[in-house]
């Protein structure tokens, strides 16, 4: 139930007193409900559970986590516990 | 899909799983609090590739299981009256009642549909003003505010003829009763990711303080999964009590501002049955008095209802973290997603659903 799916949203617009937006899916569309999230912008990615953008999603919060990850997992095994030095 | 498949990379998953087998000494019990987070480990094999020490059980977020007997049987009650739409996520038509399931429902004629959105349930309440459209509005803190706004709409729509049966649970005090068990065996949790978007982690620090529990804020992917596992874990073995945030991306300490206002215009918490658990004390939301006009149980004297639950389903044991599914005689015999005796069996978050779907059979 509580499953969550990213979505990038391509418009906003406003129906019968709701803000609303078409959010696309990895090239699905669907309508949803953005009242939550007011300030969104198009171009934003939102977390979608049963027609409703429930928060945004941060951009800069998952480059700096998949970063990190990458260098600990990733270029961390290649380089060696010793680094580069 | 962005903000997906890169959360999937298998090198990085490995890489993480091999960490928590090395910094992982001891044998800690820890539980996600989830059904998504459950089916999303056990889809995914991460519950496979686990340290030996590490046991993972399995907690009571999934709605579908968790709505009272009492409250399908009232569902079911409702839906059969002439006269009424009842509308659900699907999940729920499968959820046995006491003597039968909204599916049969439909199938003896009643108007039963299936909605994606609650927002959907109140179109149908537009387009049908001469029939009653109810709403079976259940769910963690994550659908409540989706929920919610279906009775503001309705409200500012004027519409008489639509009302919700509220079946509203909240995590936190789930996670009070139980740790307060004497039968606890949790040692550390992860919260979950889309409970906290919308509520922020803000109600869990004391609950931590209180048991001595470490906690971590957890998203569904694999990599989520596993970081939340390395965060508590790590916590454990340091001795450290905190609550961390392994899902920033989604996640802040607050949560989403208005869609809590919301939430507080529309409902105030109550005392909510969990099946299988029994009463929880503060652990639901129910319509606060100026929206109590649009409450199903008001509208429909649906009389008393005698519920029985099937004396063989160990649910509520599952869902407390006392056993896991393959432990129960019943599972995959008498008990299968065709012929469910109880719901973990049937939603597509349940447990035994998932063991049963993925094959765990022992």
């Amino acid at each position: 139930m509580c499953l969550g799916i990213p979505g990038k949203v391509l418009e906003t617009y406003e129906q019968e007193g709701l803000l609303m937006g078409k959010v696309d899916f990895g090239g699905a569309t669907r309508e949803t409900c953005l009242m939550y999230v007011p300030e969104i912008k198009a171009g934003e990615y939102v977390i979608v559970h049963v027609g409703f953008a429930i928060n945004r999603l941060s951009e800069e919060e998952a480059q700096e986590t998949l970063a990190a990850l990458r260098e600990i997992y990733i270029l961390g095994e290649e380089i060696g516990p010793e680094g580069v030095g | 899909m962005k903000h997906v498949s890169e959360y999937r990379n298998a090198e990085l998953v490995q890489g993480m799983l091999k960490e928590l087998r090395e910094i992982a000494t001891q044998p800690w019990v820890v539980m996600e609090i989830c059904g998504g987070q459950t089916h999303s480990f056990v889809r995914h094999g991460i519950d496979q590739m686990l340290p030996d020490t590490l046991t993972l059980v399995h907690g009571p977020g999934c709605p579908v299981c968790v709505t009272s007997l009492e409250l399908i049987d009232k569902a079911i009650a409702i839906a059969s009256r002439p006269g009424v739409i009842f509308t659900s996520y699907g999940d729920m038509l499968r959820v046995p009642g006491t003597a039968r399931d909204l599916l049969s429902v439909r199938a003896a004629g009643g108007d039963v549909r299936v909605v994606y959105s609650p927002l959907d349930a109140v179109k149908i309440a537009q387009q049908n003003p001469d029939k009653e459209v109810v709403f079976f509005a259940i769910g963690f803190e994550t659908t409540a505010p989706p929920n919610a706004m279906s009775a503001v709409q309705a409200k500012s729509l004027g519409l008489e003829n639509f009302s919700l049966l509220v079946s509203q649970v909240r995590v936190p005090p789930a996670m009070h009763a139980i740790l307060g068990s004497r039968k606890n065996r949790v040692q550390g949790f992860l919260a979950a990711g889309h409970v906290c978007s919308v509520m922020g982690y803000w109600e869990y620090p004391p609950i931590a303080e209180a048991y001595g529990v470490p906690i971590a804020v957890t998203g569904f992917e694999p990599i989520d999964l596993v970081q939340g596992l390395l965060d508590v874990v790590g916590m454990l073995e340091r001795g450290e009590v905190a609550v961390q945030n392994s899902y920033a991306r989604a996640v802040t300490f607050e949560g989403n501002q208005p869609a809590q206002r919301l939430l507080d215009d529309v409902f105030e918490t109550c005392d909510r049955a969990w099946r299988g658990i029994g009463v929880i004390p503060e652990s639901g939301w129910k319509l606060k008095p100026a929206y109590a006009g649009f409450d199903a149980e008001e509208r429909f004297d649906v009389g008393s209802i005698q519920s029985r639950e099937s004396p063989l389903c160990i649910a509520g044991e599952i869902l407390q973290g006392l056993k896991i599914p393959s432990q129960c005689p019943a599972f995959g015999n008498l008990c299968t997603p065709e012929h469910p005796l109880g719901a973990t069996m049937v939603s597509s978050e349940g447990a035994c659903a998932a063991y049963y779907r993925y094959r765990r059979h022992d």
